[in-house]
């Protein structure tokens, strides 16, 4: 099942005892788990959750209030080069003057010391990522003229193009066409069947069920992780969502069905 | 309809130019005195041999490139109110310079003015992080109470004993001819510092500009680049203020910047573009502030830059008006000629395809429209090679009789998927079709087919050409006659 990591390589993802406040306002208490490396795990919870949050905490983009993160055994900041980053759509102004090349090969500026240029075998990295998401006809056109589907496959070829082994992605699924979305579980399929490991914070419950081997229960407290299976319950999605009776009465309707 | 246009369109250009040469004419006869001093002026220009001229000239031309520079990050990164703050905000440090060198140092002045101007970003930064404000309200806040201060320190010197004679009121909107050479080093400095920073990390700049999260992740000190961007920035308008002025240093950083944004949709060309741009308001700035009369140069500048960026608004290939405009007209007449052509088809259609023309008359009845509207339709068609005339009716050229059957089998295709596939009733789907048929492509259309499982009858039971009716028609095309359906198609 994964044939990349030895035994006794450090976890992908630590988190302990992460809390990070945002204005004052508590937005996350007391966060703690551990991934183990080659799964596909989806962070959900109600909106305000914190799921945005938690990804930017690891990342350093946050400020934590309490508790540390290791990435493979180490500060994020020993091992950013290690992690590829998917944000959300909305956090970028599209009317920037650069093209999709351009934004892929953002990816490999990590890999780039200050100062130098992205070389030829860059460009090539850059073309192949493209390649994998279907957009490299589009990679001279200036990214405002793209759809929201090519514009998150862009975004993604771009987190290829780190060449990373942990992989966070911000509600990649967020306003793309059906067939993008597809596309996109593919690829995730696809990077945790090379020993990749990736998070994913989805928005939609229904399907994810159906995506994710691992799944994080997330409202302000961490309610539950682990294997899909034995999270996905209606106790938890009680727990999680709170009273909530339209998304309740949803998921028990989905339940049921797998029940049948 | 297309009414005639041309004899409207006359009379306005004469009219135009009636209003525009006659002045001309009357003024050469009672101007003549001022007329030889604007040549002599100019004259006296290029000849640079004026020392003051040649540094005004140069300082121009490098402010602008430098403010063209800063410029274009400032418009990508949406900070044009915070270079606007920053430069109102180093009046103050103009004054305290002046009086503490008292002298017009430029080193001093310029020591002074980035101070200032740092404390003035500071301020803003202190406001919106201990109090509720936001940054518009923090920087209108620090642009307008450093100006107060700075024009009150600047009104005390003018009061000191040789304080009027310090030029320092040419601070607020700027005198290129007071430009000594240290300006002009001062200048070609910052324009040096700017190129070599932005060349070297131009990767970093760009990706710290255009996705700081990402940045962030991927390891980058985004806050690092932010002030060193910030530092240029300060550079670029201390530097700048001699020859354009606190008032409007701010215009010259944004417009020449804002008018490239306009014609590419690449960075490295909108660096280019603004820092041409900025040289060429500069270069302008100080060639009309000199043949002017010493006219102040910052409002010249910025005058010029306002009319290059409107030219680019204008004349932009893509995004322009003009370019707008010409689409958009193109795109109509295109629908017109269709319309046309759709409406021979139909013609041809209710008599049965039994003849292979049709009359003026009939087409005018038939859309009911006058004669000469139909005539006017029909020459265009005629221009285009899509019809012949044959006397007093005309036909249909193979080219033009394959176009009207795709338009018709646009549309008949559209109304049976919207009513088969979206149930809409039979009578709402004819006007969408009628937007609809205009624009579907090939690749649509073979889809639309299949999906409707290569129907042959539309929801109003009329035909639906097909591939065979299209090309099968116009492949019996041999003397250059028209075609249509024979009876036995029927």
């Amino acid at each position: 099942m994964n044939p990349e990591a030895p035994a006794d390589s450090p976890a992908p993802l630590e988190v302990h005892d992460v809390s990070v406040a945002y204005h004052k306002k508590l937005v996350l208490y007391g966060v703690d788990l551990t991934v183990p490396a080659g799964r596909l795990v989806g962070i959900i919870g109600p909106n305000g959750a914190g799921k945005s949050t938690l990804i930017k905490a690891i990342m350093g983009i946050m400020p934590l209030s309490s508790g540390w993160v290791k990435v493979f055994g180490k500060p994020y900041a020993k091992n950013c080069h290690r992690v590829g980053y998917v944000p959300q759509r909305e956090s970028v102004d599209w009317d920037f003057p650069v093209n999709v090349m351009d934004v892929v090969l953002m990816g490999r500026y990590g890999h780039l010391g200050l100062g130098r240029r992205p070389s030829a075998k860059d460009r090539d990295i850059a073309r192949a990522c493209l390649e994998k998401v279907n957009m490299l006809p589009f990679a001279q056109r200036q990214i405002g003229n793209l759809s929201g589907g090519q514009q998150q496959r862009v975004f993604l070829a771009r987190a290829l193009a780190q060449e990373s082994d942990l992989y966070l992605m911000d509600e990649p699924f967020v306003g793309v066409d059906a067939s993008t979305e597809a596309a996109i579980i593919t690829l995730l399929r696809n990077l945790k069947e090379n020993g990749k490991t990736v998070l994913v914070v989805h928005h939609d419950l229904a399907t994810a069920r159906e995506y994710f081997d691992m799944l994080m229960l997330l409202n302000m407290r961490l309610l539950a992780f682990g294997p899909t299976k034995e999270v996905f319950t209606p106790e938890n999605l009680q727990n999680t969502y709170g009273g909530r009776l339209n998304i309740l009465s949803e998921v028990v309707q989905i339940v049921g069905e797998t029940k049948l | 309809m297309p009414a005639p246009t041309a004899k409207p369109s006359l009379f306005l250009l004469a009219l135009f130019s009636f209003f525009f040469i006659a002045p001309l004419a009357h003024a050469a006869k009672i101007s003549d005195i001022t007329e030889t001093d604007f040549l002599d002026r100019t004259v006296r220009f290029f000849s640079f041999a004026d020392p003051s001229l040649r540094y005004a000239l140069a300082g121009s031309m490098l402010l602008g490139i430098a403010c063209g520079l800063m410029g274009t990050f400032l418009v990508v990164r949406k900070l044009a109110l915070m270079s606007d703050a920053l430069s109102h905000a180093v009046l103050p440090g103009v004054a305290i310079g002046f009086l503490w060198s008292m002298t017009k140092n430029p080193f001093a002045i310029f020591i002074g003015a980035t101070i200032a101007g740092l404390l003035g970003a500071a301020t803003a930064q202190a406001i919106t992080s201990t109090t509720k404000h936001k940054e518009d309200a923090a920087l209108g806040f620090v642009l307008a109470g450093f100006f107060a201060v700075g024009v009150c320190l600047l009104t005390m010197i003018q009061n000191l004993p040789g304080g009027n004679k310090s030029g320092l009121d040419k601070f607020m909107f700027g005198q290129a001819a007071a430009m000594g050479r240290e300006d002009v080093l001062l200048l070609a400095g910052v324009v040096v510092i700017c190129v070599a920073v932005i060349g070297i990390f131009y990767k970093e700049f760009l990706v710290t500009s255009f996705d700081p999260a990402f940045a962030r992740s991927s390891g980058l000190r985004v806050q690092i680049f932010h002030y060193a961007l910030m530092l240029m920035l300060a550079f670029a308008i201390v530097a700048s203020l001699q020859a354009v002025g606190v008032v409007l240093v701010a215009a010259m950083l944004v417009i020449p910047a804002a008018a490239a944004f306009l014609l590419t949709d690449r960075l490295p060309r909108m660096l280019v573009l603004a820092a041409v741009f900025g040289m060429l308001s500069g270069a302008l700035g100080a060639f009309f502030s000199f043949v002017g009369r010493n006219l102040p140069t910052g409002p010249v500048m910025v005058l010029t830059a306002s009319a290059v960026f409107a030219v680019a608004l204008f004349l932009a290939p893509r995004h322009g008006i003009l370019a707008k405009w010409w689409r958009q007209r193109t795109r109509a007449r295109r629908v017109q000629r269709e319309n046309t052509l759709k409406a021979i088809y139909r013609v041809l259609e209710d008599e049965g395809f039994r003849s292979e023309s049709v009359s003026l008359r009939e087409l005018a009845e038939h859309r009911r429209e006058t004669l000469e509207h139909s005539e006017a339709a029909i020459k265009t068609l005629e221009h285009h090679g899509f019809a012949t005339r044959e006397g007093s009716d005309f036909a249909l050229t193979p080219p033009g009789w394959k176009r009207a059957c795709e338009i018709v089998r646009n549309h008949r295709l559209w109304e049976l998927y919207l009513n088969h596939a979206a149930n809409i009733p039979a009578d709402h789907v004819h006007d969408e079709a009628e937007e609809i048929e205009h624009i579907l492509g090939e690749e649509n259309v073979r889809q639309l087919e299949k999906r409707l499982n290569y129907a042959r009858r539309d929801p109003h039971g009329k035909l639906i050409p097909g591939l065979e009716d299209i090309h099968g028609a116009s492949g019996r095309f041999l003397s250059g006659h028209a075609v249509g359906f024979g009876p036995h198609r029927q």
